[in-house]
Parts: structure tokens; sequence; C-alpha cells
């Protein structure tokens, strides 16, 4: 295994680990790994595992889709600029469950929000599919998703302009921020399936986006199939980022930035940025959540507020720092 | 042997016959520099006859699948990309895609052919050098290596040569001509039509769709062919140092 891999793996786990020792519940990091692994039933075995246990996996499991899916859909469009919200998938996602929650399905059932936005993802890359066409250009992709994600954003302005009731109103742009609070196992069952998928067929991309670095003419002459790697990266990121925006909301910049920051630690290869962005993302998020208890525990900070918070200046910095190396 | 084989072949874009009735066969050891005009189709014919663009009648390669065409046809495209600031030698293994599964490391035999490919086109110096911060002659350099680490019986190149100065140049000929003592053959299409005169076995003159001409240089360079198809005059002479042909002034 390679140094980066070593370093990434350690951070992940120590951050794993991290998240799961904090929160409201006061106990000794033994008592909570003693509960979580041995189980008493007492209360702090709940906590451990109904409360503690599926923040931490779901950020592992969001934070690696969106930095997998950013590094596919960067590798695919051959732009250091692409993210995973491109294709309209989360803009789609988002509509659905505002939708769910204006018309008081979330509230009535349990499985109508997730549902609801995995509905809306699907409908978004079926449209964006059909625009696009199935062996189109890159451009195509490009302008089919935005015109999907400017199309969902008006939407779900409309629902929130048209929302008779404020509470409903704020529930919604809270719920937009994207936060990984109070989620359960349920969250992680309905996420995990589809996320394994998507993932599965991301992962299988590295030497076709490793090829595409000489173009997609060079590409195709060295026998790589560009309609099923077109295929694969949208389907693969239409899995990983409708799942995570179904459980946590829309949560910005991860897909972006991880990409951006690995890219220099894997020699620029596409295909290699694939593993290093997974667990880079998976980090992030798992970082964000922490600093989302410990800075202002008392106030519900948004995840989706924090990555952006941390997401933009570090952006900013490696951008300059691209433009003084001239790469 | 037949590395490629067109036989009735012609390619329709937006509803324009672009070449049509192209009939052309390339055995091993010939250098065969595809020539003409602007728009005469030498692009056209090179990409379609890979099957990377809708096509009727019957091209060899194109019949192929994917990844055994790339193992009997490596393509180098006029536009050189290059995506991501990657090394060099990581860009020219790029060349061994077609010989390596997925998610397979290359092997050592693999790692032998991108060293010769580096060898041929002089770039031992550079393969620690980031490929986008390369000179553009440099990156046509580097992207030709490529092409030859993919070590396959065919290349096709297209203007490979353009860019570059006059030794590197006449470096790229000559190891094109060094594959065809190889029993390779290379399919290149070229606008300095002294240099296709003087370094290629065979020539064959695009022009209007058709082949005007194919042929040893001597035989398709001749004053009426020429005006033909480039509307210039020129001047051809066996010399004791090879064939000289110098474009004279547009008719």
């Amino acid at each position: 295994m390679s140094r980066l891999a070593l370093i990434l793996w350690a951070t992940v786990t120590a951050l794993f680990t991290v998240s799961l020792l904090i929160g409201p519940a006061e106990a000794t990091i033994g008592q909570s790994l003693w509960a979580l692994f041995a189980g008493d039933g007492g209360p702090m075995t709940v906590v451990m595992r109904e409360i503690r246990l599926p923040r931490a996996v779901l950020a592992v499991l969001i934070g690696g889709s969106l930095g997998l899916a950013g590094a596919a859909m960067q590798g695919y469009l051959r732009n250091p600029l692409a993210d995973p919200g491109l294709i309209g998938v989360s803009g789609s996602a988002a509509l659905g469950a505002v939708v769910s929650i204006q018309t008081g399905l979330a509230a009535a059932f349990f499985f109508a929000l997730p549902i609801m936005a995995l509905s809306g993802a699907l409908m978004g890359v079926l449209l964006v599919l059909l625009l696009a066409g199935p062996r189109g250009s890159s451009l195509a992709l490009i302008l089919a998703g935005i015109a999907i994600s400017a199309f969902a954003g008006a939407l779900t302005s409309l629902v929130l302009n048209l929302s008779p009731n404020p509470y409903a109103a704020s529930e919604i742009v809270f719920w937009m921020m994207g936060s990984l609070a109070d989620r359960s196992m349920l969250h992680v069952w309905i996420s995990l399936p589809l996320i394994v998928l998507g993932a599965g067929l991301l992962a299988t991309l590295a030497r076709g986006l490793d090829a595409l670095t000489l173009g997609e003419d060079a590409a195709e002459a060295m026998g790589i199939n560009l309609t099923r790697l077109r295929l694969s990266v949208i389907l693969g990121t239409a899995a990983v980022v409708g799942a995570s925006t179904a459980v946590a909301g829309a949560i910005g910049f991860v897909g972006l930035v991880i990409p951006h920051l690995l890219r220099g630690f894997v020699q620029a290869r596409p295909g290699a940025l694939l593993w290093a962005s997974t667990l880079g993302g998976a980090g992030m998020i798992l970082a964000s959540d922490i600093l989302v208890r410990v800075v202002i525990p008392e106030r519900d900070l948004k995840l989706g507020v924090v990555t952006a918070l941390v997401g933009a200046p570090l952006f900013l910095h490696l951008i300059y720092r691209t433009r003084k190396s001239g790469l | 042997m037949t590395l490629l084989c067109l036989k009735d072949f012609s390619v329709r874009r937006g509803g324009k016959d672009v070449l049509r009735g192209i009939n052309l066969s390339i055995d091993a050891g010939e250098v065969v520099g595809l020539i003409g005009p602007n728009g005469a189709g030498k692009t056209t014919l090179m990409r379609a006859a890979l099957g990377l663009l809708p096509w009727d009648g019957f091209s060899s390669l194109a019949a192929m699948p994917a990844r055994e065409r790339g193992r009997n046809a490596a393509w180098m495209p006029q536009a050189r990309e290059i995506a991501w600031p990657v090394c060099v030698e990581t860009l020219i293994r790029l060349g061994r895609t077609p010989y390596v599964g997925a998610g397979r490391k290359l092997t050592d035999a693999d790692h032998r052919a991108v060293d010769r490919a580096i060898g041929r086109m002089d770039l031992e110096d550079y393969r620690r050098r980031i490929a986008t911060q390369l000179s553009g002659g440099e990156q046509a350099r580097v992207l030709i290596a490529r092409s030859l680490a993919q070590e396959a019986p065919l290349l096709m190149a297209d203007e490979p040569t353009a860019g570059l100065d006059p030794a590197h140049q006449i470096a790229t000929m000559q190891s094109f001509a060094a594959l065809a003592t190889e029993g390779k053959s290379v399919l290149v299409s070229l606008h300095d039509l002294g240099m296709a005169a003087r370094h290629c076995t065979r020539l064959v003159i695009l022009s209007k769709g058709g082949i005007a001409a194919d042929g040893p240089a001597r035989e398709v360079l001749t004053p009426d062919l020429i005006k033909a198809a480039f509307g210039i005059s020129a001047h051809l002479e066996d010399t004791p140092k090879g064939l000289i042909f110098q474009p004279l002034e547009v008719l």
C-alpha cells in the first residue's frame, strides 16, 4: 500500500473513532466503546448503537460517495471544476425531498422523504440522459445537467414561495443545508445498497479515465468503450449522490475540493484519484461533522454550511497555488 | 501481410459524401504518406477506418472488437490533448492500455515497450517532467512516443510532425522508417510534401473525397497530379542525396 493510502486510511479510522466518542451523553472513552461492542442493554448502548454509530457510518458513506463521484466527474469531463452536482442529481433529489416536506408526507410517513428524494434523483438523471443522448459529447451532458439543475432549483423555489406554512418553509431551508443529526440505522440501510451499487460502477472506471487523459479519440482507439464509460459515470454518480442527498440533504464543495486537493498526491492520474478521493471525502465529512458538534453544540450548526465554510477558502487557496505553479 | 484493408469505403457526414469509393490496402513494411489539400478528408479517412466515425463499406480495422483493434493499430490524433499534469512516463504508459486489463498492473514486457518508445523519441531526460509544462513540439514527441509504446503493427498518425523543429521532424520520419524495417507499417498524413517525398515508401493523394493517385513518390508527384490536387507547381528532382521536392508557386 502506498504512503498516501496509509495516511488516508489512518485519518479516516481516527476520525471515525473520534466521531463515535463525541456527543452530549457524558461517558468516558472506555465506557463508550464498551457500550458499543459489549452492549449491556443500558442507555449508553442505545446512544452508541442507535445515534452515534449511524451518524459516523453515514459520514463515511456520504463523504466517500461525494469524493468518488467528484473524482469520476472531473476525470470524465477532464475539467477540475466539475462537481457531482453538475448533472442535476442533487438538485432534483432536493426537489423530491422538499415536495415531501411541503405536502406533509415526510411527517406522516418516515420513509417518504428519502423515497421522494430518490425518485426525484431518478427522474433528474433520466431527463439528463434523454436530453444529452446516450452517445453525445461531454458538452451536451454539462448543458443538460445545468438545465435540469436550474429547473429543479426553480421548482424548489416555487414550493418555498407558495408555502403557506412558515414552519414548513423553515424546515425546508434547514433540510437543504444538509445534516447528519438524528439519523438512524434505517437511513444507513436506505442509502447503503444504492451507494454500494453506484460506487461499484464508478470503481471500474479507473482504466478508462486514465486513457481519457489523451482525449476521447485516442482513448476510443485504444479500445475504451466511451458509450459505456459515459453511462457508468452518469448512473454511478446518480446512485451515490442521489442516495446521499436523500438521507443527508445537499452537501456542497466536497466533490469539488477533495479531488482537487488530492490530485497532486496521485501524480494527477485520474484513475488513482478515484480511491484517494473516496477516502478523502469520507475524512472531510467526518471532520466537518465533528466540528458541527464541537464548535457550537447547542445551536445545531448544519453540516453543509460547515463543508462550504471550510471548502471555499480551501478552494481559493488551491486556485492561488495552481496559478502560481502554472498547472 | 495486410495490416489495413479498405474496400469500397465511404463516409457520409451531415448528408454529404466526404469520402466515397476508397480502396486502400497497406502491407507490412510500408511508410504510407497520406497527402492532400485541406478538407480532402485525410483525418476523416483515418478516423473512419478505425471505426471512430460511422462508415459504409469494409474496413479491416473497424470490423475488429475494440480491444483487438487497439492491439492492431495505434492512433495519434492531430489534437494534442493532455488533460492532466501527469509526468511524461505516466503518459507514455497509457499506450499500453489495450494490453492491460482493468485493475491490473503493467507487466515487465509493458515496461520494456515503454522504455523502447522513450528511447526512440529521445525522451530519456524528460521521464519525470510534467507533460503539460512542455513546449508544443516536446508534447508532440511525447504523444508520438505514447503511440509507439502501443507497439501495434500499424501506426496511424495525423500530422505528427506539425510544429516540430527540422531535426525532430526528420528524426520522427526516420523512426517511422525504422518501424517499417521491423515489419511494421505507418500511415501518416503530412502537409510537407518534401518530407513526404523523401521519407515515405508510398504516397496516397486524397482529393475531392477520392484517391487521386497511389504509388511511389516519383510516380505520384507528377506536375499534372500536383496541379490538379493542390493547385501548385513544383520542382521534383532525383539527386544522389535522394528525392528533392520543392513547391514553387500557386497556379
